[in-house]
């Protein structure tokens, strides 16, 4: 991990009417780094996730993600839509409701991206998705539709879409919160294997354990600003401020919920 | 009481049939038409630029708030009047119809595309789909199915409204079964036959819809 960070975001800026989400956030991920942005609901974070593929496009600060540079506020221009969709194949997301297409089959939703903003041929499309559908464990589902999927394999399909397009980064907005307990396993469980392979990650989450576990810088947010940042088991077992320790007491008060996994 | 002799139209068989041909060809057209225009309001209705809003709200209220009749009618005589563009009863006919038809396709359309979850439109954008490529691939498959049976329903009335063009003296079923009515002095057995004619056609396809909606149920 050296060289330039791979994200930098400066005084990030965005309000919803007269509700400012987000106050001023400054954030940067080293290539191949994993954060995990934790907080209370309403805190901002998911919000921020999404102005960093530029879904939600923020109000005022700037955002660079590898080569790509946007600044915001009053004098900028909006990026055209075109390079907006380009900026966004180049960065994964991955959603809590999973939003896979219900009209296609699992290989069709992975190779939706290569097909339409790739414009790769069927074949090669096809042979990509594949592998994507492989790597997630689920090989053998292709043909099938997601409706006929487990809330966990709908993830892991929707995280082989994202995959397929070979993103720079890999944003995971609450990927396990729709999950019924016994499946958020194996979902996190692909997240884990792409920590390991070096893929840039930006998740928010409600596990706690996990971002210990996998992230290896934690952000706490709330009401709109960053409140604690830094190496993830130092916010998460020895937090710095008052804000932090609170939230984090709920998870504490579960018990199990912060057992470190294997340690 | 009446005696009914509906061998009398056997005679007229060409004409009626005739009339039939020009109704279904008509209804193709502005079923056609209408959609293209709905799509395109529809469209309007959810841009991003308040100005195209605006002018789609005006279209599909201006014609659906007015009778098709009176509309046939403005298109072909006081249209020219106004702007000076003539035309001719057919096109006039096809133009107020498709429009008319358009408007409350628009409707239809646009309940479709906002029915469709935001999640959908959200995952297409995060995989580098430009708007339209999103819409065209990702939403108007999924709302399609859910706007058929409404999109079906609306034909039906529009197949029904071609009826009108014959004030316009063009040559549909209707205006074909009054020549036959006139013609044979039977205006009974030839008014009954067409209801039927139109009733043949259109109430297999009522079934098509009912099937249709409960498929939807179904599947949902």
């Amino acid at each position: 991990m050296t060289g330039e960070p791979k994200i930098e975001i400066a005084d990030l800026r965005k309000s919803f009417g007269r509700l400012d989400v987000l106050r001023g956030i400054g954030l940067s991920v080293e290539t191949g780094g994993v954060v995990a942005l934790i907080g209370p609901s309403g805190s901002g974070k998911s919000t921020l996730l999404r102005c960093l593929n530029l879904l939600v496009v923020p109000d005022g600060g700037r955002i660079r993600v590898g080569d790509e540079r946007f600044s915001f506020g009053s004098g900028e221009k909006l990026p055209p839509a075109k390079r907006l969709a380009a900026f966004r194949a180049g960065t994964g997301m991955v959603f809590q409701h999973f939003n896979l297409f219900p009209h296609m089959s699992v290989l069709g939703n992975v190779m939706e991206g290569l097909v339409t903003v790739r414009r790769l041929p069927k074949a090669e499309a096809a042979e990509r998705a594949r592998a994507q559908l492989a790597k997630v464990g689920l090989a053998d589902r292709a043909g099938q539709y997601p409706s006929t999927l487990s809330g966990g394999q709908k993830q892991r399909v929707a995280i082989a879409r994202a995959l397929a397009m070979e993103p720079g980064v890999m944003l995971f907005d609450e990927v396990t919160s729709a999950l019924d307990p016994e499946l958020v396993g194996e979902v996190l469980g692909v997240i884990r294997a792409l920590a390991a392979e070096g893929m840039t990650m930006v998740i928010v989450t409600h596990e706690i354990a996990f971002a210990r576990d996998v992230a290896n810088r934690v952000v706490f947010m709330r009401g709109g600003i960053v409140v604690e940042e830094g190496p993830a088991r130092q916010v998460i077992d020895a937090p710095r401020e008052d804000a932090t320790r609170t939230f984090l007491s709920h998870f504490h008060r579960g018990g199990a919920a912060l057992a470190p996994a294997g340690s | 009481m009446y005696q009914w002799d509906f061998g009398i139209l056997w005679s007229y068989r060409w004409l009626l049939l005739n009339g039939l041909g020009v109704t279904v060809g008509f209804t193709a057209a502005i079923v056609a038409f209408g959609l293209v225009a709905g799509l395109i309001a529809a469209l309007g209705m959810l841009s991003r630029f308040a100005v195209l809003r605006l002018a789609a709200l005006g279209f599909i209220e201006v014609f659906r708030c007015t009778p098709i009749l009176v509309q046939l009618i403005w298109f072909y005589y006081a249209m020219p009047i106004l702007t000076g563009l003539e035309m001719t009863a057919v096109s006039a006919s096809i133009f107020a119809l498709s429009l008319y038809g358009g408007s409350f396709y628009a409707e239809i359309i646009r309940g479709g595309i906002v029915s469709i979850d935001a999640g959908q439109g959200e995952a297409g954008a995060a995989l580098g789909m430009t708007p339209g490529q999103s819409m065209r691939r990702i939403v108007l498959p999924q709302a399609v199915k859910r706007m058929l049976p409404a999109l079906m329903n609306q034909s039906i009335i529009q197949f029904k409204n071609t009826s009108l063009v014959s004030v316009l003296a063009v040559p549909d079923l209707v205006y074909q079964s009054q020549v036959a009515a006139h013609d044979s002095f039977r205006p009974l057995e030839t008014y009954t036959a067409v209801a039927l004619a139109y009733f043949a056609i259109l109430f297999p396809l009522t079934i098509l819809v009912r099937l249709g909606e409960r498929r939807l149920a179904s599947a949902a």
